[in-house]
C-alpha cells in the first residue's frame, strides 16, 4: 500500500481543527479571562489576553496535533524495523518555519506598542510617561511604606487617607512612589500594576467603568509583612465619592496638618537612625 | 565508585535534612502568647495589656541580638520578650505603653495621628491627644486591619536618668502612653511599629523590624 502524504494529511486536520477551536476558544474563554472588566485598562487587558489565546491556540493544536499523529501513525509494529529513516533537513520548511515564528513574534511586538500608547494599560510610565490620556484627570498619590498603601488626594487639600476610593467612569492619574522600600501597587480587578520605587514618581492611569470593591495589593516582596499589605478599595459613584472624601477631610485634618506640602515624591526624614 | 557515589548520596541528604530543620525550626519559631490580664469590677470584667518599648532588649532576653529595640508585655508582674498578645473579642481592652525609647520621627507623618481607637485619643503623660508631632514619634502600636494606630512619643534626648536595656524601671525616664481599643470578631491580626526604628539598618527597616517577636507581632483576640 502507498504512503500516505502525511503533510498534506496532517496540514489539513490542523487547518481544520484550528478553524474550529479558535473561535470556540474567543467566544468561550475570551469573556471570563482576567482581570475582567472593572476598567477600561481592565477590559484592554481582556481584550489582549484574548488576542494572545486566540494566536496562540493554532500553535498549541500544531504541537499537541503532531504529537498525537506521530503516536498512532508513526507508531513501531511489532517486530518492525529497531530505527527509522535518518532525517535530514528541509531547508524549505525551516525557512517557513523561521518566517512564520518571526511574524507571530513581531506583529505581537507591535500589537503590544500599539496598546501600551494607547493609554499606558494600566502600567506604571514613570515619571513622564509616553501615552497621557485627554481630559479631566482626578489626581490620586499612591504611598507605599513597610507595610501599607496610604492615598493622598491633593486637589482635596492635599489629604491623606488610609483607604483607596474612586469615582466611577472617571480617569485617574495615579502617582505612585514609595517612603521606604521598592513595593508595587497591584489592583487587580481594575487591571493596574506599577513600580512604587523611593524618590520616583511612577504614573499610571486608570478609569473605572462601574461601582465596585477592587483588591490591592503589594506584588512586590518588601519584607515580612509584605503579605499584609492587602486591602479592599472601591469604586463609587460620583456624588459618594464627593461625600466620601469630605468626611475622609475632616477625619484626618489633624494629620492633614502636620504633612509637608503635596509633592510628587518625598525624600523622607528622618533617615537618622539608619545607616 | 560505589562507595564514592553512596558517600555523596549521603552527604547531600544530611545537608538538606540540615537546612530542612533550619527552615522548619525558622518558621515555626513564634514568641510566647501572652495574655492580656483580666479584671472584674463592678461595671463588668476590665482587660488592661502593659506593654514596654526599649531602645535594646538587652542580653537577659535576647542574648543573640542583645542591641535590637524591642517591645515587652507584663505578665502576672514579669516582663516577658514577647509580641503575641491574646486578648478577648468584642471587648474594651485598656493598653498601656511604657515608653522608655527616644524619638525618631516618623517616615510619613500621617500616621501621627491616632486612629481607631475609643475616642480616637491617645493619653500622654495625663494629657489626652488625638495627634502627637510626628518628629517626636519613637514608636506605634498599630494593627492595620483592624485601623488601629497609635503614634508614641519619645524620651526627650537631654531627659536623665534614661534606660541602657530591657528591663527598664519606673524609676527610669520614660512615657506612659494609654489608650482603649474595641476589639471586634474573633482573629489573628499583625500588629506594628511604622517608625523606621531599628537602628544600624540600611533605612531603619532591618533587623528588628523585619523579625517577629520585636517590633510586631500579633493581636490574637479570642
Amino acid at each position: 500500500m502507498a504512503e500516505p502524504n502525511h503533510a498534506r494529511r496532517f496540514t489539513i486536520l490542523w487547518v481544520v481543527a484550528s478553524l474550529i477551536a479558535t473561535p470556540l476558544v474567543i467566544v468561550l474563554l475570551g469573556p471570563i479571562l482576567p482581570p475582567g472588566n472593572g476598567s477600561a485598562q481592565a477590559s484592554g487587558h481582556v481584550t489582549d489576553n484574548t488576542v494572545l489565546l486566540a494566536m496562540a491556540t493554532p500553535v498549541l493544536l500544531l504541537v499537541v496535533l503532531y504529537l498525537i499523529y506521530a503516536v498512532i501513525v508513526f507508531r513501531q509494529p511489532k517486530g518492525g524495523a529497531l530505527e527509522g529513516p535518518a532525517v535530514r533537513g528541509d531547508q524549505r520548511l525551516q525557512t517557513w518555519w523561521i518566517v512564520v515564528t518571526s511574524l507571530l513574534v513581531l506583529s505581537l511586538a507591535a500589537y503590544g506598542t500599539v496598546r501600551l500608547e494607547q493609554d499606558g494599560a494600566g502600567s506604571g510610565g514613570g515619571p513622564s510617561p509616553v501615552a497621557v490620556p485627554g481630559g479631566k484627570k482626578l489626581q490620586v498619590q499612591v504611598i507605599a511604606q513597610q507595610w501599607e498603601f496610604t492615598y493622598r488626594f491633593p486637589e482635596y487639600g492635599g489629604v491623606e487617607v488610609p483607604h483607596l476610593e474612586l469615582p466611577v467612569d472617571q480617569m485617574v492619574e495615579l502617582h505612585v512612589t514609595s517612603l521606604d522600600v521598592i513595593h508595587s501597587f497591584w489592583a487587580y480587578q481594575l487591571g493596574v500594576k506599577a513600580d512604587a520605587n523611593p524618590n520616583v514618581d511612577n504614573v499610571v492611569f486608570v478609569k473605572p467603568t462601574h461601582e465596585q470593591t477592587f483588591e490591592v495589593r503589594c506584588a512586590e516582596l518588601c519584607g515580612i509583612w509584605h503579605g499584609a499589605m492587602f486591602d479592599h478599595g472601591h469604586v463609587v459613584s460620583q456624588a459618594a465619592f464627593n461625600a466620601w472624601i469630605a468626611q475622609q477631610q475632616t477625619e484626618y485634618a489633624a494629620a492633614t496638618k502636620s504633612l509637608p506640602p503635596y509633592s510628587k515624591t518625598y525624600l523622607p526624614e528622618p533617615t537618622r537612625r539608619a545607616e | 565508585m560505589a562507595k564514592k557515589v553512596m558517600g555523596i548520596g549521603v552527604a547531600v541528604i544530611a545537608a538538606a535534612t540540615l537546612i530542612a530543620l533550619y527552615v522548619a525550626s525558622w518558621a515555626t519559631s513564634f514568641p510566647k502568647t501572652v495574655a492580656a490580664s483580666s479584671a472584674s469590677t463592678t461595671a463588668g470584667v476590665s482587660t488592661h495589656l502593659t506593654l514596654q518599648t526599649v531602645a535594646a532588649v538587652g542580653p537577659k532576653y535576647s542574648p543573640e541580638h542583645p542591641d535590637w529595640v524591642s517591645y515587652l508585655v507584663q505578665s502576672h508582674g514579669k516582663w516577658i520578650h514577647s509580641t503575641d498578645f491574646k486578648v478577648p473579642a468584642s471587648s474594651d481592652v485598656q493598653i498601656t505603653v511604657l515608653q522608655y525609647d527616644g524619638d525618631s520621627g516618623l517616615r510619613n507623618p500621617f500616621l501621627s495621628e491616632v486612629q481607631g481607637t475609643v475616642g480616637k485619643t491617645e493619653t500622654v503623660d495625663g494629657k489626652t491627644i488625638n495627634a502627637i508631632d510626628p518628629e517626636e514619634a519613637s514608636h506605634t502600636f498599630a494593627v492595620p486591619e483592624l485601623g488601629i494606630l497609635v503614634a508614641l512619643p519619645g524620651v526627650a534626648e537631654e531627659a536623665k536618668n534614661q534606660c541602657e536595656f530591657a528591663p527598664c524601671t519606673m524609676a527610669e525616664a520614660h512615657r506612659t502612653i494609654t489608650f482603649t481599643i474595641h476589639t471586634g470578631k474573633k482573629g489573628r491580626y499583625h500588629w506594628q511599629c511604622f517608625v523606621p526604628c531599628a537602628a544600624g539598618f540600611l533605612t531603619g527597616g532591618g533587623g528588628p523590624m523585619q523579625t517577629l517577636g520585636y517590633m510586631d507581632g500579633f493581636l490574637d483576640v479570642v
